[in-house]
């Protein structure tokens, strides 16, 4: 079996003076793999995604990204390995309102030259390589030169899906990002989500609490079994 | 540089509170260099009251007196000089000139000041500058003749040719006046935003005219009154004056002929050094100009200080934005540094826009300012203190920017990539 993309071991996590709560004792996600990580609030999500960003350190165990132990980085290479392997999709607003569509997807390629320098040799130039991801996943043209906020939801999340794949990052990581669509809009996203994902050759890890997507993917798990500390909750 | 493209974009984002820091900055640059400016050429202005006099002479009593009574008309002569000790001075070989001043009469709060010719030959103010006139010309052989500075001839609207009536003693509302012997007006002198503006100027001839019929301080009576015919036939040659001026043909015998003067036993005499007195006296107003300089930089401290708040009161609706910029990849101390690029340019903009305040204002100003207090303000560009104080209010800013660069670099720490609402 090839190396996974993301490998976790034996991780916890606790808060300082609180229980443990996060106990992963073991989660893979292989390359090209879309992965549904069903993440109800309460259940360590946005822990998870800390951890995984490097913004946290685990407390044991340990966090292997390309084969690479993250929390064996330094606080800024941590930052720098996030920012070369790694696009985020998150919720809604999340672009920059006071820089263009355009600039906003460029975002990612102005921290890392390693992402930079991928969208220059599939597209001849980061400008480039935006304006084909926003092509392909349905932005009109006409729109590239807009304030970001000038946009309606969904067109956003689209610019942040750009924004995610530019420089083609081994894994896009998205959080809830489909929460402020309606149903139909949902599907098309997800859709052309999948699509530049495979085109970029990236793995998607999707946490959200909509059951209903889970069906689309190649792997669903949830993260209240995944993780041992969460205690299960009664509504 | 991207961070400042970004920090500039994220200001554009927050025009309005931007705007308004950026005034408040803008206002207080420019209060403060205007208060520079004016104190600087206040100083000058006031350092060239008189030029080109090398000692003047009076009565012995205080430096600063003499100086106020001779070249301000502020104050008054404790005791005269006799007119045997003028001209022994005069006639010294060192001396080049000898302006005599006699000074005791008013006219309208304006004070009168007798001398000779001399005066519109060797007196200079400014940077050398002689006096010139707007209109006529000296005083001649006639007695009764008067030459207006510029300011009193203005503010009483008198013309060329006008017949007024000077009064004795210096009070603004004098009870005896000379209206027996009227003067006219033979000349007026051009602006030199000096004293001599406010001033008065006759013959010798002309104060001994005044007071020829005097005794003991009271005019005379019926039969002892001397008309002003009667008068312009008499010798009038004064028996003392109040100061006198002189000029030397080498400056190095200053202080010589200054030590000859004070030991002068015919009667006891002060010479002063103009140059030393005006400093002695700039140095007693120095506290009110020191005090302005210290509120206008408050005044800035204040503009940066209400930047700092505008800054420090945005970073809990930026937290969205840092996140944003962490999960493109931006570092901590990428997050602190536009921060600090945001207080460089709020800081910068209001440096320039102060700038232009400044400029605008004193070309709009600058006339009004020359005439009405004898100030020129130069539209010139900044000196070197000047530029050391905006470079000062820029490091100011920057030092300060650190406090809200130091709180967004721990926010951003603590909040990593979570979006918060």
């Amino acid at each position: 079996m090839s190396q996974p993309l993301l490998e976790l071991a034996d991780l916890g996590f606790a808060w300082p003076g609180q229980a443990e709560l996060l106990d992963i004792p073991r989660f893979r996600l292989e390359r090209g793999e879309t992965l549904f990580l069903k993440g109800p609030s309460g259940s360590g999500k946005t822990t998870l995604l800390g951890l995984l960003g490097g913004v946290q350190t685990p407390g044991r165990g340990s966090i292997r990204l390309l084969g690479e132990q993250l929390e064996r980085m330094s606080a800024g290479r941590r930052d720098h390995f996030r920012v070369d392997h790694i696009g985020y999709i998150f919720q809604q607003f999340n672009l920059l309102p006071f820089l263009s569509v355009r600039e906003n997807v460029e975002l990612p390629c102005r921290f890392s030259r390693l992402r930079a320098d991928r969208a220059r040799q599939r597209h001849g130039s980061v400008g480039q390589a935006a304006t084909m991801l926003l092509e392909h996943l349905g932005l009109p043209a006409g729109l590239l030169g807009r304030r970001a906020d000038a946009l309606s939801i969904g067109q956003q999340q689209r610019v942040a899906a750009a924004r995610a794949l530019i420089g083609q990052p081994e894994l896009v990581i998205a959080d809830e990002p489909t929460s402020a669509l309606d149903t139909d809009a949902r599907e098309a996203f997800l859709h052309l989500l999948f699509a530049e994902c495979r085109a970029a050759g990236a793995s998607l890890l999707f946490v959200s609490h909509d059951q209903s997507l889970a069906g689309l993917f190649d792997r669903s798990l949830s993260l209240t079994e995944l993780n041992r500390a969460t205690k299960p909750v009664e509504i | 540089m991207y961070l400042f493209r970004l920090a500039l974009g994220s200001l554009a984002n927050r025009r309005f509170t931007a705007l308004l820091t950026v005034l408040a900055i803008a206002l207080s640059v420019c209060l403060l260099l205007a208060v520079e400016r004016v104190r600087s050429e206040a100083r000058a202005s006031f350092a060239s009251t008189i030029s080109g006099t090398d000692l003047i002479v009076g009565a012995r009593s205080g430096s600063l007196n003499l100086l106020l009574y001779s070249v301000f008309r502020i104050g008054n002569a404790t005791n005269n000089i006799r007119w045997e000790s003028f001209q022994h001075f005069a006639e010294h070989p060192r001396v080049k000139w000898a302006i005599p001043i006699s000074l005791g009469d008013s006219h309208r709060g304006y004070r009168v000041m007798g001398t000779s010719p001399a005066y519109f030959a060797h007196y200079h103010y400014g940077r050398g500058q002689p006096l010139r006139f707007s209109a006529g010309r000296a005083f001649a052989t006639d007695p009764f003749e008067v030459v207006l500075g510029a300011e009193v001839a203005e503010a009483l609207g008198y013309q060329l040719g006008e017949r007024i009536v000077l009064a004795h003693g210096v009070a603004s509302v004098s009870l005896v006046q000379h209206d027996d012997k009227p003067f006219s007006v033979v000349g007026i002198l051009a602006r030199t935003g000096t004293p001599v503006d406010r001033t008065l100027h006759i013959s010798l001839a002309g104060m001994e005219a005044l007071h020829v019929d005097w005794h003991n301080g009271v005019p005379a009576r019926g039969a002892g009154r001397i008309s002003a015919e009667q008068a312009r036939q008499m010798k009038l040659q004064p028996k003392a004056i109040t100061a006198f001026l002189l000029g030397l043909h080498s400056k190095a015998a200053t202080f010589a002929l200054q030590r000859e003067i004070n030991e002068y036993r015919g009667e006891p005499l002060l010479a002063i050094l103009p140059g030393v007195a005006l400093q002695e006296l700039w140095s007693l107003m120095g506290t009110a100009e020191q005090a302005l300089f210290v509120v206008s930089l408050c005044v800035v401290l204040t503009g940066l200080i209400g930047m700092l708040t505008a800054i420090l009161t945005s970073l809990n609706e930026r937290r969205r934005e840092m996140a944003i910029l962490r999960s493109v990849g931006a570092r901590p101390w990428h997050v602190a540094s536009l921060l600090v690029l945001e207080a460089f340019a709020l800081t910068l903009a209001g440096v320039l826009l102060g700038l232009a305040l400044l400029y605008l204002a004193i070309a709009a100003s600058q006339g009004y300012v020359q005439s009405r207090y004898g100030l020129y303000l130069p539209l010139a560009l900044p000196g070197a203190h000047e530029w050391a104080l905006l470079g000062t209010i820029l490091c100011a800013a920057l030092l300060l920017s650190a406090l809200p660069a130091w709180r967004a670099y721990r926010q951003s720490l603590a909040d990593g990539l979570t979006i918060r609402l």
